[in-house]
């Protein structure tokens, strides 16, 4: 399985080829509680690294999704609209929100590695 | 004898719970035909409608007047209010409305004008305002304002318009405005709603905009700078001279959200800070009805640059006593248009003038010294409980995190509903996002040190409570109220918007 990267932001992307997969990490999934909205990005839209991508809106919290590389948007996770849940149930996998084609992968170098995520959680406790 | 649990346990016949009514909606009580009056049948008429008229009754329920003033009356004993009690809720100043207030609005050269009455019948009217306005710019030490925008995030669209307007106005439209994390949500919508780019400025460890980074992202495309002060951690924003600098020397305009205008009314004037264009919720530092309980409203204070781009009407003064300049063609600057229908929320200049006049400079600097001493108590006696995430002191609200709920079960907003059982409305809860479960107190200058002390206690009761590992008690709260905990989440994932009458229903098949 492709190597997973991770953002401040609590984004990750797995990248295959020159797609990278991209969702919210499940530490920030618990964070936001139920999620009840997700608003994706269209398809064909290009992002800026850093940029907003999307929402996400729980019972707590409306928070945005930023996009963690430059790139343009080829498919989003239609299933999100009607089943949310997905983020809490399986947020860094079937509760994906978008794949974006890598502009600079070299974008990908300085972000966090999971073992590196997961001490920056600890730092958030 | 049935004893207190047995009817705890088993409840009523009727599902009251003594004197307090289970009170269903208005549609499902009465019969069709029952009416409170009784009006002659209308005379025959010619049919105009083409066809076009009502097949089926339209459905509105029918009762006697007794029974549709109980109705409205036991719905609104169900409604909790400043009235009632302790109402610490963060970034909405829920204190006292003066009762003077009141006493002056229903005044009947007040309270029974009209609005479109000649103008020569309503001078004091218009003098009222002018004089409410004048306080305004006083207290704010800014050249201009516009009474005009019904509530404080119109306030907000009625700034951003301004400034669109007078960047347009000199040939430099720009695409983007910058907004702390730590300004209220209202700000990037309202940057949004005028057709900006948002970008927002991160926080630094002390809950404050983070200087550098605001002034990396400041250029010659950025319109405004947005910045609530005191911030929505309640903080002082202590470097807001030098943001107004970095701001005007990028050529942009600096709003600032006045909505927490309460911690700093008689000690500080915006003015003096650089600020081009800020708000003031007369419903939160002065005073007047909210939440229910009025309309907002939210007068717009202008630089000297600003003032020629605020919108319809305002009140001028000339050889026939006061009047007001209606129409942009009449006007001396270049107002963009008129937002609001009529004068704006003149029952409510009426209470703020009021207030501002009975407790006088002196008293207006207590209304913030007060307010401010109340947060700090707090602070002081629940630190030791509570992580307080940023240096003490505060301003009028305290910012609390659930740190030391961590590894206890429960949470923020368990929290939050046990407080309802002890008869507290709960402090604002996950907000600001900036913290973890923020707990956001604000306490207000009108509240009694007694009820503060017992709010203080009941919050130690309850984190020792949590600490002690009474998770049941916690996730099975609120016992007392109306309704137990209800289900949020569904209610957002698949919310019922409308309620559908079965006799409707019937005649439509």
């Amino acid at each position: 399985m492709a190597k997973m990267h991770f953002t401040n932001e609590h984004e990750w992307i797995r990248v295959d080829g020159d797609i990278g997969t991209v969702g919210i990490t499940d530490y920030a999934q618990e964070q936001l509680g139920d999620v009840v909205f997700v608003e994706l990005p269209e398809v064909g839209a290009q992002l800026e690294q850093g940029g907003e991508a999307g929402v996400v809106e729980s019972v707590k919290a409306a928070s945005e999704v930023y996009a963690p590389v430059t790139g343009e948007v080829v498919e989003v996770n239609e299933d999100l609209a009607d089943a949310p849940d997905k983020v809490n149930g399986a947020a860094q996998t079937d509760g994906w929100f978008f794949k974006i084609k890598l502009s600079d992968p070299t974008q990908l170098d300085p972000m966090m590695d999971a073992a590196a995520y997961a001490k920056y959680v600890e730092s958030l406790q | 004898m049935m004893d207190r649990a047995m009817m705890d346990r088993e409840g009523t016949f009727t599902g009251n719970r003594g004197l307090e009514k289970e009170e269903p909606l208005i549609f499902e009580q009465g019969s069709p035909g029952k009416t409170a009056v009784d009006l002659p049948e209308p005379p025959a008429s010619k049919n105009r409608l083409g066809g076009l008229e009502r097949r089926a009754p339209i459905g509105l329920p029918g009762l006697s007047e007794p029974e549709v003033v109980r109705h409205y009356l036991r719905l609104s004993q169900k409604n909790y209010g400043i009235d009632t009690g302790f109402y610490p809720l963060g970034s909405c100043t829920m204190k006292h409305n003066p009762r003077i207030n009141e006493k002056v609005a229903r005044l009947p050269g007040l309270g029974d004008l009209h609005p479109l009455q000649p103008v020569s019948t309503v001078q004091g009217a218009l003098e009222l305002i002018d004089t409410c306005a004048h306080w305004l710019k006083v207290l704010t030490g800014m050249p201009a304002v516009t009474m005009n925008p019904a509530a404080g995030a119109h306030g907000e669209l009625v700034g951003l318009m301004t400034i669109r307007a007078a960047l347009e106005d000199r040939g430099d439209a720009r695409k983007r405005v910058l907004v702390p994390e730590s300004a209220h949500g209202t700000n990037p919508a309202t940057a949004a709603m005028c057709g900006y780019a948002v970008q927002s400025i991160p926080a630094d460890d002390r809950g404050r905009v983070d200087l550098a980074i605001l002034r990396e992202r400041l250029d010659s495309d950025v319109a405004a700078v947005m910045v609530t002060n005191p911030n929505t951690c309640g903080l002082f924003e202590n470097d807001v001279q030098e943001i107004a600098k970095a701001t005007h020397e990028a050529g942009a305009f600096f709003y600032c959200d006045g909505a927490n205008f309460n911690a700093l009314v008689g000690r500080v004037r915006p003015g003096d800070l650089g600020i081009d264009c800020m708000h003031l919720n007369l419903h939160k530092t002065f005073s007047t009805p909210h939440g229910g309980g009025g309309p907002g409203s939210g007068p717009v204070v202008l630089s000297e640059a600003l003032a020629p781009y605020a919108p319809v009407p305002y009140v001028v003064h000339g050889p026939d006593g006061a009047t007001l300049v209606e129409k942009p063609d009449d006007s001396d600057g270049k107002p963009f248009g008129r937002i609001k229908g009529f004068h704006g929320q003149f029952g409510m200049f009426v209470r703020a003038l009021s207030y501002m006049m009975s407790l006088g400079s002196d008293g207006l600097r207590d209304v913030s010294g007060d307010a401010v001493l109340s947060a700090n108590y707090i602070l002081a006696r629940l630190q030791d409980t509570f992580r307080v995430p940023f240096p003490a002191p505060c301003m009028h609200e305290v910012l609390f995190s659930d740190r030391t709920l961590k590894g206890t079960g429960v949470t923020t907003l368990d929290m939050a509903k046990a407080l309802l059982d002890e008869g507290f409305h709960p402090m604002t809860v996950y907000f600001p996002l900036v913290v973890n479960g923020a707990m956001l107190v604000e306490p207000t200058e009108t509240e009694s040190k007694e009820s503060i002390d017992s709010f203080v206690d009941t919050m130690k009761h309850l984190a020792e409570r949590a600490a002690a590992g009474d998770v049941k008690f916690f996730h099975d709260s609120p016992y007392l109220t109306p309704r137990r905990r209800l289900d949020e989440t569904t209610a957002a994932r698949n919310p019922i918007l409308r309620w559908h009458p079965p006799s409707l229903d019937h005649a439509a098949e």
